[in-house]
């Protein structure tokens, strides 16, 4: 998919150029090129500050960047912001839905805003409550929901106009594992008919089971982009993490993890911690009887899912591969 | 206009919801009028008439007053929310938020002026004047009630909370209405306090109300001269108000709904 990034066919998608952000002497975005290609998800990872809600504002048309342009759907964001407005759903990074309706008012006032007519709009609230599970909730004050609730709520009106670009600040943030997991089957289903998606996150698990493209973010600039399986090449896949009894250990326990290694081994001898990105395969039996062998007392080893903290510290201990923009 | 409709119905359906924000400007007004008209009523002396037809202009003008409250409540909510933004993202005119909100305002004001005009009737207040002073008497509270809408949403539009704006409304309005003749003659304050009861815009406000209902107002005959002049007085204030207020609500909120 990566190739096709200069494709002109993918205009209908989301598309930015040298995009940037200044507040006041503050640069919140710097320099940001994306395309999304229409009926694809793009992942914006990045930690809190990172600028990922700048950029989401910036594309729907409630912030105007100080530097470089960009165009969703085929509109331009600055110069055209009503056609883009008619053509987004925007679910923002705060649950943006009135508590002091019901769910089912608030799905009618959007569908009303959006021109519809009352019985167009009842039908459509009908529709997506039904779909976002809230059906039993749907004639209590949204703000008797639950976090999961309201987050469902957000999205369902985020979905009112059937819009063909989505854009989705920390849509999971604060929500349990199967609020996550209902959420995601929606937005898969969106995909599926075609939708274009633009959603940021700090898991990087959600970013790989979700996007087509990963753009990487950190204070403001891109640190990294590709796809999944491009990325995961070079941060690795799962983590095998070593506490050691002694930390003076960490040198001696980083060459015996070397040998199930499929990239840099990472160790932080002030925590006694060692890190290494495991070949897939790898038994966790097998790590520790070579510990062992090399006479490396330990008090835990476990295996993990890398996150983003493990994209940054493969980035920085790797500096030739970052550049990719 | 459909649009402003729907979003002043959303604003409407908020009161329906809370309470409270009805019983701001209706239940507690009441308590007022029982107060002042039974408790009070009888050591407070007006020289032109009864106390109680005196004291509905000075609640109604008070109520208003603190109606400032509620609009500016509601708006600070708006923008310190995300609901503002879910609204921006949608393809509406920006302005059709701020005119449904002050719609909504009004709507609520005049239910509240006329639940107090029937409260005052039990009580024992009368309107004594022709009807079309009458109708500019509701015209001008009307005029008021709007200058306070605006005003209040300037506040919570430049407030970073909604506790700012009761802070501020509190602050202001308090002081203002108790430091008027909304509930006492001004002759019966003491010197100092007299000249700012009389040079109060709300004292000018109430008295022009009075006037143009035929009843008691107890302006002094050496008063100052907005309380000389209510009616003119008043029409100016309001619109002094509005001219400043409405320029620089528009400005606020568009810079607030900017990045
Ligand atoms: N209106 C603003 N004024 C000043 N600084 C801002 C404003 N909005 C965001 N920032 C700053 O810009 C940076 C990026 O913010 P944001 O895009 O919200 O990050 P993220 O969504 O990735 O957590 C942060 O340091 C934030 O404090
Ligand atoms: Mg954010």
């Amino acid at each position: 998919m990566y190739e096709n990034l200069n494709d002109t066919t993918t205009d209908a998608g989301i598309r930015a150029e040298g995009l940037g952000k200044r507040f006041g002497d503050f640069t919140a975005l710097e320099d940001l090129d994306l395309v999304v290609p229409k009926g694809s998800v793009l992942g914006l990872l990045g930690h809190n500050g990172a600028g990922k809600t700048t950029t989401i504002r910036i594309l729907t048309t409630l912030s105007v960047p100080t530097t470089g342009s960009a165009t969703v759907a085929g509109f331009d964001v600055i110069s055209q912001g009503a056609e883009v407005r008619k053509r987004i759903g925007v679910a923002g990074q705060s649950a943006t839905v009135d508590g002091l309706l019901t769910g089912r008012a608030n799905l009618e006032m959007v569908g009303r805003l959006y021109g519809m007519s009352k019985k167009d709009a009842a039908e459509r609230a009908d529709e997506l409550l039904n779909r976002l599970g809230l059906t039993d909730a749907a004639d209590k004050l949204v703000k008797e929901y639950s976090g999961g609730m309201r987050r469902r709520a957000d999205l369902a009106a985020t979905l009112v106009s059937t819009p063909p670009v989505l854009f989705l600040d920390e849509p999971t943030t604060g929500l349990d594992p199967a609020s996550r997991n209902d959420l995601w089957e929606v937005l898969r289903e969106q995909v599926a008919e075609g939708v274009t998606v633009l959603l940021t996150t700090q898991y990087l698990e959600e970013a790989d089971r979700l996007a087509d493209e990963i753009v990487v973010l950190d204070h403001g600039k891109v640190a990294a982009a590709g796809s999944p399986s491009q990325l995961k090449q070079r941060v690795g896949g799962d983590r095998i993490e070593v506490t050691l009894a002694d930390a003076a250990d960490a040198g001696p326990a980083a060459e015996a993890l070397a040998g199930f290694a499929e990239n840099e081994v990472h160790s932080d001898p002030g925590q006694g911690l060692v890190t290494a990105p495991v070949r897939a395969g790898t038994r966790l039996v097998e790590v520790v009887r070579s510990l062992d062998a090399a006479g490396i007392d330990v008090t835990d080893v476990h295996r993990r899912d890398a996150t983003l903290d493990d994209v940054f510290l493969s980035i920085t201990s790797n500096p030739k591969v970052e550049a990719h923009s | 206009m459909s649009e402003t409709l729907i979003l002043a119905r959303r604003n409407l359906e908020h009161v329906r919801q809370i309470p409270e924000k009805l019983i701001d400007v209706t239940l507690q007004p009441l308590m007022f009028v029982l107060l002042f008209a039974f408790v009070f009523g009888g050591v407070i002396a007006v020289p032109d008439g009864d106390y109680k037809e005196y004291l509905i202009g000075g609640i109604l003008v008070q109520t208003l007053a603190f109606g400032l409250m509620g609009p500016g409540v509601a708006i600070a909510t708006d923008l310190g929310e995300g609901m503002i933004d879910r609204l921006r993202s949608l393809p509406i005119r920006r302005s059709s938020y701020l005119t449904g909100h002050i719609m909504a305002e009004m709507a609520a004001t005049l239910l509240a002026i006329a639940v107090l005009s029937g409260a005052g009737l039990l009580v024992g207040w009368g309107i004594e004047s022709s009807l079309p002073e009458a109708i500019g008497a509701y015209g001008l509270l009307v005029l008021f009630a709007f200058a306070m809408i605006w005003l209040g949403t300037l506040i919570g539009t430049m407030a970073r909370s909604t506790d700012v704006v009761t802070g501020i409304a509190f602050m202001t309005v308090f002081p203002l209405t108790f430091l008027s003749n909304a509930f006492v003659p001004t002759e019966s304050l003491p010197d100092g306090l007299r000249q700012v009861a009389e040079w109060n815009p709300i004292s000018c406000v109430v008295a022009a109300v009075r006037t143009l209902f035929g009843n008691p107002t107890a302006i002094p005959g050496d008063a100052a001269w907005p309380l000389e002049h209510p009616v003119v007085a008043s029409i100016g204030w309001c619109v002094l108000i509005l001219a400043i207020v409405v320029p620089m609500t528009v400005r606020a909120f568009n810079r607030r709904t900017t990045d």
